[in-house]
């Protein structure tokens, strides 16, 4: 608690990963928690990442063009008409027999039983994506969500869930998309809201918001699978992701262990290889944070650094060569595309390099960056450091010295970051690794509740303890085996504290660049 | 001939090659063009590194180059692979402009592809400058000759109504992928060939202007498409 409290300089619903401008030796040595909540200048991050995002000019310039771009090739299109029916017809076809492994009875049991549904439909009704089974088997089940959207709305009114039969029914508008969720696990409306959140960002980054708002204008019973055709996987992805990694739950992402005169290398090598067009360059390494260095005043959301986690994570085609697409980060601008050059530095390796350009036709100077990049890195042995730290991403939570602690999750508010140990042997299989993640997905709405928010919870089960702690600084999340008492919980966080101070260098990126 | 088509699995081992050999290296822009899952990328991984394995779709468009030799010039293919997906048409233009050689794929399981090929044919005549890019149609998939949807008459006959190269290929088993490399090196060599101005020389550290000299200056040679 030493002095965590120092970190927060960007409110936790911003969950940016802010500028943290400061020296190390400033942030060492500041023992008063709790000091910082009045000082917080989380509104000013907060309005920069706006302000700053609207003040690319060419960005909606560009997007605009797209738009009727893409309008032209519908009209040329409709040239052809008489190939082009019979092609639509097939296509329709084609949707069915994707191949996306959905083929799933809609009506049957184990349909039924799925734990979280999710569907995406357009406000005329027609089905645009399911999570399970295939989207036209569902198109009446999908009129009967859009009725009961408009019926509420023809109330002036907005329909938000229905609870029942163990049931939640969630409903998410975000025009020209509706997007509903039905779950049987334990969480909070708000945190399956979140969930469908991040679906709907996922459209929006592959298409824009002025795209999808110009098409359902022109055309109110536009069949959207046409335009995500091919990227359902994506959605299936995330989807997976949201139950599983903690860093969506905690609006934070993670870093790879790595010394920090090595990462400052590999900062310092990414921050001198720019381009007048470069805006963020980002260095994964799986789905850890290597580093990211961003443009002056430009500040990257949680939510735009997990979707374009999750485009990575999910496509081998950036394996071979070079990748070049126009990607949509929603949360800094919806109206236009950045363009990301992705690949991964060498072919097997896990380091993947993401350059996010404004320029459409700059492929070649990202290109330069990389070779740049590359070529700096490797005059220095930190390029032999990092390949180790690849060998051990994670650490084992024994390193800690805590008998009692099996897992736990640390998030620092400031810098957006996380830290988080492997999952220790009883929570090997992914049934228990989900489990946890349920508990704690528990707590965290718990500790987030819109009107009773916690400070903190402790929580005894059969089969863990868990202890959940946020401060103005830091979130924790604790779980100990269920013989762990109270008393030993409470002295365990000073404890940890204390370690993952004396390891922040290694685990938590501490002075981010920018070019 | 001189000619080979050696194992090439990454871009360094590439320059190595290229510079051992005494003869200048000259760059070709070759674009892959075609509907979603007919194969682009597979295509192009059997240019590259002459494997097969089974890829997720292309996100926006994928750049890998692949060095041919011929007997008096070694050629530096350039290849963007695009995708196939609908929602990316619009950024394609960049990649098919000025570019010197252009595959159409299609799937011959599936008549739909055929089509698309056909629209995407459409697309690339309206945008570049008449002559400029010889153009491939390429039916791929011939591994699944019991499911063929489109026959290779066909193909043979809308590439000769259109002046267009025809071939019909396998990234799967690599049946005649090799073919079409060497092909295309030879095709665009003759027709565009240095001597027009059409192909620049690649060197070490490629300066950005070449790039842009390549596309905002479409070729203005005088070859003709098709055979």
């Amino acid at each position: 608690m030493d002095g965590e409290g120092q970190r927060a300089t960007v409110a936790w619903e911003t969950g940016t990963l802010a500028p943290v401008d400061r020296l190390r030796t400033e942030r060492a040595d500041s023992p008063t928690p709790g000091l910082v909540e009045g000082t917080e200048p989380g509104a000013g991050g907060k309005s920069a990442m706006f302000v700053h995002a609207q003040s690319f000019e060419d960005l909606t310039a560009e997007a605009e063009e797209e738009a009727l771009r893409g309008a032209e090739l519908d009209k040329s299109e409709e040239d052809c008409t008489e190939e082009l029916k019979a092609l639509e017809e097939q296509h329709n076809n084609d949707f069915s027999s994707d191949g996306r492994a959905k083929e799933e009875d809609v009506s049957s049991e184990a349909w039924r039983s799925h734990r979280k549904h999710v569907f995406v439909l357009s406000e005329a009704g027609k089905p645009i994506y399911t999570r399970y089974g295939t989207e036209e088997a569902l198109s009446s089940t999908m009129g009967v969500m859009m009725a009961l959207v408009s019926f509420v709305e023809a109330e002036k009114n907005i329909i938000r869930s229905i609870h029942a039969d163990g049931c939640k029914v969630v409903f998410l508008t975000k025009s020209p998309l509706v997007l509903v969720g039905v779950s049987r696990t334990c969480q909070s409306d708000r945190e399956l809201l979140r969930e469908l959140q991040y679906i709907y960002y996922q459209i929006v980054s592959l298409l824009t918001l002025t795209q999808l708002n110009h098409i359902f204008q022109h055309k109110q019973n536009y069949d959207l699978r046409r335009l995500l055709a091919g990227s359902e996987y994506l959605t299936d992805n995330l989807l997976r992701r949201l139950d599983r990694d903690p860093g969506l739950l905690l609006s934070a992402v993670t870093c790879l262990p790595l010394a920090s005169s090595a990462r400052d290398v590999v900062s310092s090598s990414l921050q001198a290889a720019k381009a007048k067009s470069l805006v963020f360059s980002i260095l994964l390494a799986g789905d850890r944070l290597v580093t990211l260095v961003r443009k002056k005043d430009q500040v990257l959301h949680h939510m735009d650094l997990h979707l374009v986690f999750n485009l990575v994570g999910s496509s081998s085609s950036f394996r071979e060569g070079e990748g070049w697409t126009p990607i949509c980060l929603p949360k800094f601008n919806t109206a236009g595309f950045f363009h990301a050059h992705i690949s991964y530095l060498e072919p097997a390796s896990e380091l993947c390099l993401i350059l996010v350009s404004t320029d459409r036709e700059d492929f070649f100077n990202m290109s330069d960056c990389k070779r740049r990049f590359l070529e700096r890195l490797s005059k220095r042995s930190a390029y032999q450091t990092l390949k180790d730290a690849l060998k051990c991403p994670s650490y084992s939570v024994a390193q800690v010295g805590i008998p009692e602690l099996r897992h736990f999750l640390y998030k620092s508010k400031s810098s957006g970051l996380y830290t988080s140990p492997e999952f220790p042997v009883v929570y090997e299989s992914d049934e228990e690794q989900e489990r946890l993640m349920g508990l704690y997905q528990d707590l965290h709405s718990c500790l987030h509740h819109p009107t009773r928010p916690l400070r903190s919870f402790y929580r005894c089960s059969e089969t863990e303890n868990l202890l959940a702690w946020v401060t103005s600084g830091f979130e924790l999340y604790l779980c100990f085996s269920p013989l762990a008492t109270k008393a030993l919980a409470v002295s365990a966080v000073n404890k940890l504290l204390k370690w993952i101070r004396k390891e922040e260098d290694r685990l938590f990126i501490l002075s981010p660049l920018t070019y | 001939m001189g000619e080979s088509l050696p194992d090439v699995p990454g871009g360094d081992q590439e320059r190595g090659a290229a510079f051992r050999r005494p003869v200048r290296t000259l760059r070709v822009k070759m674009v892959l063009l075609g509907g979603s899952g007919v194969g682009k990328s597979s295509l192009a991984l059997r240019f590259g590194k002459d494997e097969f394995r089974s890829t997720s779709p292309t996100v926006g468009c994928a750049y890998l180059t692949r060095v041919v030799h011929l007997s008096e010039v070694t050629l530096r293919f350039e290849i963007w692979d695009t995708a196939g997906q609908e929602k990316y048409h619009s950024v394609t233009p960049l990649y098919y402009r000025g570019a010197h050689a252009a595959l159409l794929v299609y799937d011959i399981s599936s008549r739909e592809s055929f089509i698309r090929a056909q629209l995407w044919l459409k697309e690339l005549e309206k945008q570049s400058v008449p002559g400029s890019t010889l153009t491939w149609l390429v039916g791929n998939k011939g591994d699944l000759d019991q499911d063929r949807q489109v026959s290779a008459q066909e193909g043979k006959k809308l590439a000769k109504d259109r002046s267009l190269f025809f071939t019909e290929t396998s990234a799967l088993s690599g049946d005649q992928v090799n073919e079409l490399m060497l092909d295309v090196a030879h095709r665009v060599y003759e027709h565009v060939g240095e001597e027009q101005g059409g192909l620049t020389e690649w060197k070490e550290t490629l300066p950005e202007e070449m790039y842009h000299r390549d596309t905002s200056n479409p070729l203005s040679s005088c070859c003709k498409v098709g055979p």
